[in-house]
């Protein structure tokens, strides 16, 4: 029987940028957990994983989930020196804003709040946007996030030059510009094999 | 479909390369021009786990074909090379463009030319996209192209839908629908393919914005 396309039906779809809890719904059929083998549980690395449906889903190629996991693991959550995690996740949440991926900047806008204790200054990035007043070292991490998010790059040496000015270091640097890189990879993943779900579902 | 060739792709590999299509041990250093204990190598050496699975990645994405069996997934390598060739050069970065498009050339010339034709037809800056107008982003919406693959005969039709599918990500992500997996599917795309070839527009996405901010990190 040829695959076919889900139909989640949804009432009431989160249609704004929140730090709730949300649920995500897929459009495609996710391997069920009966169905994941060794091969699949490895993939997942996080072993909580295999409860949720979008991992489920992804584990029907598991050697790229399971490398893409590794890549996503080291940027984020490798704290030996570099960008703190509040900024690193501060970069995935400007970039998730920008692409358009409520999912994805509900989750990181969460990290960035807890991490930074300044969660209202996440959810004015939220509210107005991208281009909302931050400090001036917030305002760096989020214009490269920004500039590297468009296609073509819009990243120049004066984004480089502005990271350097607020205090970070090669390393750091190179975090936020990996934070960013990877969440294009992840919010172009979340909005096209599924939807947001509200908080609570 | 196209036959494998021995160096179709970059893995690293006991295979001396036959043509100028050579093997990379790890395609962002080779792209970014990354040399062995330059001042980037030590700062990608202080994310090992990152810097080893980006290449990983790479690998899993763009398989060597399996000698014994030919198999590759459910997504042949010149449709794996194609999406990489016509991503990267929606990106217009002439480093990573190059690097995908002599592959896909090496493995299919006419596939190639085809893919940087529909590249040209492509071009355009995101991202853009229409939110919901009934929601409080509406006015956040903006409009831009909507790409639909133009030469059918020379991509054919699974081909096309996927790079139809590919500028909707690049571009307009936030337009992803329900409605676009069914048109691969209709296309002949398996739910497991769709997931391969989210895959790869995805990874391609990340692998050039960390060339392109590594590069200017390095000039820095």
């Amino acid at each position: 029987m040829a695959d076919t396309v889900l139909d989640p039906a949804v009432p009431d779809p989160p249609l704004a940028f929140t730090q709730d809890q949300l649920g995500w719904a897929p459009w495609l059929e996710p391997l069920t957990e009966a169905e994941l083998t060794d091969t699949h549980r490895e993939a997942l690395v996080d072993r909580a994983r295999a409860a949720s449906p979008y991992f489920r889903l992804l584990a029907r190629d598991p050697e790229i989930l399971r490398t893409r996991t590794r890549t996503d693991n080291d940027i984020f959550y490798n704290t030996k020196d570099g960008l703190p995690r509040a900024e690193r996740e501060l970069a995935a949440t400007a970039t998730s804003r920008h692409n358009g991926c409520v999912f994805c900047a509900s989750v990181h806008a969460r990290f960035a709040a807890h991490h930074s204790r300044r969660p209202e200054d996440v959810q004015r990035l939220l509210d107005q946007g991208v281009e909302a007043p931050q400090d001036d070292r917030w305002r760096a991490v989020i214009d490269a996030a920004v500039a590297l998010t468009a296609t073509p790059s819009a990243l120049t040496a004066e984004h480089i030059a502005a990271l350097r000015a607020a205090g970070l270091d090669d390393l750091a640097i190179s975090d936020a510009l990996h934070g960013a890189a990877f969440f294009n990879w992840a919010n172009r993943l979340m909005l096209s094999l599924g939807e947001p779900t509200p908080a609570g579902s | 479909m196209s036959q494998p060739t021995p160096d179709s792709t970059s893995r690293v590999t006991d295979v001396t390369p036959a043509t100028e299509v050579t093997d990379v041990t790890d395609v962002i250093d080779h792209l970014v021009g990354i040399a062995p204990g330059s001042r980037l190598d030590q700062v990608r050496r202080r994310r090992p786990d990152a810097r080893e699975n980006a290449q990983a990645s790479y690998a899993a994405l763009f398989p060597a074909p399996d000698a014994a069996s030919g198999v590759t997934g459910e997504v042949t390598p010149a449709e794996r090379l194609a999406v990489a060739a016509f991503v990267a050069g929606l990106h217009g970065d002439a480093a990573v463009t190059g690097f995908y498009a002599d592959r896909l050339a090496a493995l299919s010339p006419a596939l190639a030319t085809a893919v940087a034709t529909e590249v040209e037809r492509g071009r355009t800056t995101g991202p853009y996209g229409v939110y919901p107008g009934e929601g409080p982003l509406a006015a956040e919406s903006s409009r831009g192209l909507q790409y639909r693959a133009g030469d059918r005969d020379a991509l054919g039709e699974r081909l096309a839908a996927a790079l139809t599918h590919a500028h909707l990500l690049v571009f307009r992500p936030r337009e992803a629908s329900r409605a676009a997996l069914a048109t691969l599917l209709d296309a002949g795309w398996s739910t497991t393919g769709v997931v391969t070839l989210s895959q790869l527009v995805a990874f391609l996405s990340f692998q050039v914005r960390v060339v392109t901010g590594l590069r200017l990190l390095a000039a820095a």
